[in-house]
């Protein structure tokens, strides 16, 4: 970027007067030195986890979905739950390597390679879920059309039968299968760079390896001109499909005729959701990343403040979200939408209960552990020294992924619980497999982040160097010293960078 | 048989790019130019032609959408129509989600097949590499000795007097096209 106009108001995001050198040392290091006992402790704990996961998962498919709490009102519970939730996950990936590319930000690049590996692991864990939910796991490939023989006369193309196009759940299989598969290419794409740096840098079976994985990159002019072609426009591409695939998740709910599902601001409301629980979850990584892999001087505060100044954002459009659907309710005048946020939702039996002079909501403990960690808690990112403080950014996104899980399961089973015959009324309970199957997906989400993180380069390399001339401290101190010599040629006034305030 | 390559390593892009401007005005012929990341500005001045990856995308993403909305009519109005609380039986609405899935995700599965068969990546191919550090901190203007055999200590010494910090010949077993037999 030699020839780009650079601010010296920027504020650096490489620190450690690095080189091109240093910065590979750096990021290679990890996967190239065998792993440490601390590693080890780690994977064996969280694979512990995924295995109780996939045990419970077993035991599900064997004994089928009776072993879960669900019942008759309440058909969706967790499962679905925790699929919306793992889906929002995965968006931050999508959104930090996709929009922000488009919009030209360069803290991207240090977040960027971890964000979209969380991606794809989210999404994993996510596609788990429905197809369990189904029952008969072992027929779920029907969910994909394709000329098949289960109607009529079974000829391919002749009689077939079909999904219904018309479901907005068919719309969600070809939404997660396409997100899964651009994000894997887009990930894998721009992970190629990197890994011929570390074939080029390891000897005997590793090079071997890491030959097998890079493809054979050189780094030709040809290749860095395609590389950086193809990157743009599948950025290009994920970024409406991003918005798509959190819409069309929501359209599962919004297309429904139930009070409190049927809401037309779910569409935007999900996708804004969905980054904020995105972004909370790459700081928790990135925040145990930085210190565990030695990544301080490339994932600096100043990345950690900018993620903080999307929290905030997204997380106060979910507040706007949460209150204009409470208006909404009231406004349509529809006796059974109102019932179902005003009293069903929010009336706690200690306040709003007695407030409104009706008995206290079942979940009102979840619907305001929502509001709690949603929508009050991250307003204390306006303060500069807050988004800043590295222990209030941690306890902060571990709030916004529970207050996330809160707001799937607020929107699923408070709707469902109650419904419009009261002789049906149900409170939902989850059993120990569910509980088991969804912390066995955060051992397995856990699991393969380890394992990339160890024999992947968690930064992107390339794209860090690419930016080093523009957004290195040595560089950016290099030029505010010229530009000072320059004003004070000029006869002009003193003038102090930014990034002077506050190094790490 | 063997192939030879001049090779003039810089330690950054600034003077790599300036290197490039500089030997083309003075009529060299640059093989290629190797870079741990992209150097903005490069193509102009090497003379790459733009790469033709877009219009793939175009053509991919034109094939997407055709066929999510062919397919989907063909089976909901012709094969199996299907009455869903008197819906239409083909209701465009409706589809609009599924064809733009599909034409996101052909034009995104073509297009990297095209820019792995393009820039002939694979997982079975392991080419020789020129200089292993310029995947770390070198970056590299490559000469043809072949073209340039008699003329190799000329180049090298414009090449260090262009501030190149270290000028090798390479041989190599495999022949590595130039820029312009990569082709777009």
């Amino acid at each position: 970027m030699a020839n780009q106009y650079f601010s010296p108001v920027r504020d650096p995001l490489i620190l450690g007067n690095k080189t091109y050198a240093q910065i590979t040392d750096d990021i290679a290091k990890h996967a190239e030195t065998r792993p440490t006992g601390k590693f080890l402790l780690a994977f064996t704990f969280t694979s512990l986890i995924a295995l109780m996961g996939v045990l419970s998962i077993l035991y599900t498919i064997w004994k089928g979905i009776g072993v879960w709490g669900e019942n008759k009102t309440v058909g969706w519970a967790w499962d679905i739950t925790n699929f919306v939730w793992w889906v929002g996950i995965g968006h931050a990936g999508t959104l930090i390597s996709a929009i922000l590319l488009l919009f030209r930000q360069r803290w991207r690049t240090g977040v960027n390679r971890a964000a979209e590996a969380m991606t794809i692991f989210a999404v994993i864990c996510a596609g788990i879920f429905p197809v369990i939910h189904m029952g008969r796991v072992w027929d779920a490939f029907f969910i994909f059309p394709y000329p098949n023989s289960r109607a009529g006369e079974g000829l391919p193309g002749l009689r077939s039968l079909w999904t219904n196009f018309n479901s907005p759940l068919l719309w969600d299989v070809f939404a997660i299968s396409t997100y899964f598969t651009v994000s894997l290419l887009f990930w894998y794409t721009g992970l190629l760079p990197d890994l011929a740096t570390i074939r080029d840098r390891t000897k005997g079976l590793q090079n071997k390896i890491y030959s097998a994985l890079c493809f054979g990159w050189k780094g030709t002019a040809k290749q860095w001109q395609r590389f950086e072609s193809i990157s743009l426009i599948l950025a290009g591409l994920s970024t409406p499909l991003v918005l798509s695939v959190h819409s069309v998740v929501s359209f599962d709910f919004a297309t429904s005729v139930i009070p409190g599902w049927h809401t037309t601001i779910f569409p935007p409301y999900f996708v804004a959701g969905a980054i904020f629980s995105g972004f909370a979850m790459v700081l928790t990584l990135m925040l145990v990343a930085r210190e565990v892999m030695d990544l301080k001087q490339y994932i600096t505060l100043n990345h950690i403040e900018s993620m903080n100044k999307v929290i905030l954002l997204t997380g106060s459009i979910v507040g706007v979200a949460y209150l204009t659907e409470l208006f909404m309710s009231w406004y349509s005048g529809n006796i059974y939408e109102q019932w179902c946020f005003n009293r069903n939702r929010i009336a706690d039996p200690y306040i709003f209960g007695p407030l409104m002079g009706v008995e206290p909501a079942p979940y009102w403990w979840a619907y305001w552990s929502m509001m709690s960690c949603n929508v009050i808690s991250p307003q204390i990112f306006w303060s500069k020294s807050m988004r800043r403080n590295i222990t209030v950014t941690f306890i902060m996104s571990i709030f916004i992924n529970i207050g996330m899980w809160f707001e799937r399961f607020v929107i699923i089973v408070t709707s469902t619980h109650r419904d419009y015959i009261p002789s049906s009324w149900l409170y939902y309970t989850p059993t120990w497999v569910e509980a088991a199957i969804f912390i066995g997906t955060i051992g397995i989400f856990m699991t393969l982040f380890l394992l990339f993180s160890k024999y992947f380069p968690v930064v992107a390399i390339a794209e860090v160097k690419s930016i080093l001339k523009s957004s290195g401290d040595q560089y950016l101190a290099k030029q505010a010293q010229e530009d000072q010599t320059e004003r004070d040629l000029q006869g002009g006034g003193s003038f102090a960078p930014a990034f002077q305030r506050d190094k790490e | 048989m063997t192939y030879r390559y001049l090779l003039g390593l810089f330690d950054d892009e600034v003077p790599t790019l300036q290197a490039v401007k500089k030997l083309r005005e003075r009529g060299y012929k640059i093989h290629d130019v190797l870079s741990p990341f992209p150097i903005h500005g490069l193509d102009p001045a090497l003379g790459i032609k733009e790469t033709r990856l877009h219009t793939m995308g175009f053509i991919f993403g034109a094939t997407g959408l055709s066929f999510g909305l062919l397919a989907m009519s063909y089976i909901t109005s012709f094969d199996w129509p299907n009455n869903f609380g008197g819906k239409p039986n083909f209701p465009l609405p409706a589809f609009i989600p599924i064809t733009f899935e599909m034409t996101v995700l052909f034009t995104a599965v073509g297009m990297v097949i095209v820019y792995y068969l393009r820039n002939k990546l694979s997982i079975f191919r392991n080419p020789e590499i020129l200089e292993p550090r310029t995947t770390d901190d070198r970056f590299a203007i490559v000469f043809d000795l072949q073209k340039y055999g008699s003329d190799a200590d000329g180049i090298a010494d414009v090449l260090r007097n262009l501030g190149a910090v270290e000028v090798k010949v390479r041989e190599m077993h495999e022949k590595q096209p130039s820029h312009d037999e990569q082709s777009a």
